[in-house]
């Protein structure tokens, strides 16, 4: 008994001792969407950025899907304790910047906790989503994709379509035609992530606004148009495939992307960030190519916009704190490390050094399926069209939008019909956004 | 006989009372309070810029299609799968309660489904019944119906419904088979001596007899249909195809997602919450009337 007394306050003592330097550690809480593998890079960076110096912890949460993230990042912020460092994917970009007082702009932090930080030096394709219209860097990308076609070569050939890949959308419908003629009887072609292939990159691709004030880069008071011509005309063209079973409608997320790597649908337009998963699954000879585009559009294709999550850093929080956050920041936009995330995970590099560093170890010449994004994106210098799109209240009109796009593919609503709904559901959507963002 | 207890004063029955009041004030009167509040409410996601609005949000939500569709959608989804849940279970409860070789194991296996989780219940239903991956899809379709919920509410619809009546069935179940034996058994031999075949002693005995169970199903299950199915329309169709699943519950969730409109779902869960009273109110007040105890 005595013994077994002194052993615990032994134990204790030393629990104690070793829990010392923990304490004067402050911790940094990230919250974050990435599952499976992405999961692990998460995790991974955490540990390796915390042994890699002793004042900071990095503490990481999954907190659910993107949707979910956003939610509980709200919540937590409205009861008082938002985390430091949240993942908001690119859809929330205008809730999360028109709330003046919830975050701190990176650029802020950067610069507030001295570190050294030149926004030059990340890619512009890329950090141009996240910034101001001066160039203010807003939130920190973290995983960026871009919308790419990923094909299936055995079912190309199979069909007895040449080698390269269809390049316009002209050219994707006959293919899919000749693949439903060959056994593809289910889905010719689909695209997962319905608004964000059919409408937001659609417009970027073809150099058509999807909303006015530069897609909403110029404030708040922006109008959609997607019920302009290139919309209604891609939307017809997919309705009516879809009745001749052509195309094949996979759901508003990315939850159909299986039907791509099990060999059901040979043609998928889907991120450029399904590359994991298409090496770990798919048992056929694959790629990927740019997004089809219509070649009666003047200047198409024009560039990609990007998709994927940036990091934002929420407001009210202690200046050490703030500088944990900044000193974590720079870990991640170190070179080598932002090569091996894009080689490893597929997401594009952040920085225009990881980038040609990539580029010059012949890389992509084995693997030009992760190249494909990056050139898709710096195509043109990007317009007030394709420099992205930045609309307040967008999580919820994404759905609105998906909706309106069923009802036209299920046969319901004229296409035309169908987008004019979608265009004035979202429109009053961004009117009462409008009214909330002072 | 002395029906009710009899205390001097007020301090002990308060006392008494005081726990299950503060769980009800806690858990359901001060967030109910907060959702009429911000149902007046016009606010940016995080709270910060907030302007009083009045009945506007309410305003906003009766001048639009999409909430009399999901208000009609409700309808459908609510009177079918309470009509399904109990009737089979009912069914299932007489099979159970005669005197079958293995009943126990029957029993515990009609039970199962109760102890899954909504959401989970969803994902084993979308396994199924995924166009692409299901296997009873697929025999759905090669037996030529073309079966895509991705785009045909109908079939969407269905598949929700069928999800949500297979997990209500446990309980269900669980509630009628007690019932069933706690009918006197004299009053069924009674009735047999007297000639009554099985569906004679059904309809006039055993059932009018269940009634007080069926009455409280009924509302419960009423209850489920309204608010706890919200993770299987979550996970199997996700509201769609173009709101073709879309009940109020599940509006209330997509109206608020990302913080978009707070003010509207919080006006569109006080009327739910006003209509569930409302009927729970009128099945007490004219359904239970011809319920004998």
């Amino acid at each position: 008994m005595t013994f077994k007394l002194k052993t615990l306050t032994a134990a204790g003592a030393f629990a104690l001792a070793a829990a010392s330097p923990a304490v004067a550690q402050t911790e940094i809480q990230w919250w974050h969407a990435m599952t499976g593998a992405n999961n692990d890079v998460v995790v991974k960076l955490a540990e390796e950025f915390n042994a890699s110096q002793k004042d900071y912890k990095v503490v990481v949460a999954y907190k659910g899907s993107y949707p979910d993230t956003l939610n509980a990042g709200i919540a937590a912020f409205r009861a008082g304790n938002a985390p430091h460092i949240m993942q908001v994917f690119e859809v929330g970009t205008a809730t999360m910047m028109s709330a003046k007082g919830a975050i701190k702009p990176v650029a802020d932090v950067m610069k507030d906790a001295g570190e050294k930080f030149d926004p030059k030096s990340y890619l512009p394709a890329i950090t141009g989503y996240y910034s101001t219209t001066k160039g203010e860097m807003l939130s920190f990308p973290f995983n960026s994709s871009s919308m790419v076609m990923w094909y299936n070569k055995d079912a190309l050939k199979k069909a007895g379509l040449p080698e390269a890949p269809p390049k316009t959308w002209p050219e994707v419908f006959e293919a899919a035609k000749k693949l439903k003629a060959a056994g593809w009887d289910k889905c010719g072609f689909s695209t997962a992530w319905t608004t964000w292939a059919n409408i937001e990159q659609l417009g970027a691709w073809h150099n058509v606004p999807v909303g006015t004030k530069a897609n909403g880069f110029d404030g708040f008071d922006t109008e959609f148009r997607i019920n302009g011509d290139l919309f209604v005309k891609h939307l017809t063209n997919l309705a009516n495939l879809q009745k001749e079973g052509v195309f094949s409608y996979s759901g508003r997320t990315n939850t159909g992307e299986g039907r791509f790597t099990s060999g059901e649908c040979p043609l998928f337009l889907t991120s450029s960030a399904f590359f994991g998963n298409v090496k770990a699954n798919a048992k056929f000879d694959w790629s990927n190519a740019p997004m089809p585009y219509y070649p009666d559009v003047a200047g198409a294709p024009q560039n990609s916009i990007i998709g994927g999550a940036s990091l934002w850093v929420m407001g009210g929080k202690k200046a050490d704190e703030y500088k944990g956050v900044a000193k974590f920041f720079t870990f991640l936009s170190d070179v080598d490390r932002q090569v091996k995330l894009h080689t490893e995970s597929g997401y594009l590099p952040i920085t225009k050094a990881a980038y040609e560093k990539v580029k010059a170890s012949g890389f992509y010449k084995q693997n030009p399926y992760l190249e494909t994004p990056l050139l898709e994106l710096n195509n043109k210098e990007p317009t007030d069209n394709s420099r992205g799109v930045r609309f307040g209240g967008l999580v919820q009109i994404r759905d609105i939008w998906s909706e309106e796009i069923e009802a036209a593919l299920n046969g319901q609503k004229t296409p035309k019909a169908a987008l004019d709904a979608a265009n004035d559901r979202g429109n009053q959507a961004l009117r009462q956004f409008e009214r909330t963002a002072k | 006989m002395q029906k009710y207890a009899h205390f001097k004063g007020l301090t002990i029955p308060l006392l008494l009372l005081l726990p299950q009041l503060m769980i009800t004030v806690v858990f359901f009167y001060w967030p109910a309070s907060q959702a009429v509040w911000q149902s007046f409410l016009l606010q940016d996601a995080f709270g910060i810029s907030t302007e009083f609005v009045w009945f506007e949000n309410y305003r906003d939500l009766f001048a639009k299609p999409e909430y009399y569709k999901a208000l009609i959608n409700t309808g459908i989804f609510s009177f079918f799968v309470a009509l399904f849940s109990l009737s089979l279970a009912l069914l299932f409860a007489v099979m159970a309660d005669r005197q079958i070789r293995g009943a126990e194991v029957y029993k515990t296996l009609l039970i199962w489904p109760y102890a899954v989780a909504p959401a989970i219940a969803g994902v084993l239903w979308i396994f199924m019944f995924d166009p692409s991956l299901g296997m009873l899809a697929r025999g759905l379709q090669s037996l030529g119906v073309n079966w895509n919920p991705r785009l045909n509410g109908n079939d969407a619809m269905t598949l929700v419904i069928l999800a949500a009546t297979w997990k209500q069935i446990s309980y269900n179940f669980l509630f009628f088979l007690a019932g069933l034996q706690s009918i006197p058994k004299s009053v069924i031999e009674a009735a047999v001596i007297d000639g009554a075949r099985p569906m004679r002693r059904f309809w006039t005995i055993v059932f009018p007899l269940l009634s007080p169970t069926t009455f409280f199903l009924l509302v419960v299950n009423l209850v489920y249909v309204f608010f706890d199915t919200f993770g299987i329309i979550d996970t199997v169709s996700g509201g769609g195809p173009s709101g073709a699943t879309e009940t109020l519950v599940y509006k209330v969730y997509s109206d608020g997602k990302g913080g978009t409109n707070l003010g509207g779902s919080a006006a569109q869960s006080v009327i739910l919450l006003a209509m569930v009273i409302a009927m729970t109110a009128f099945q007490f007040r004219f359904i239970e009337r011809k319920v004998t105890y």
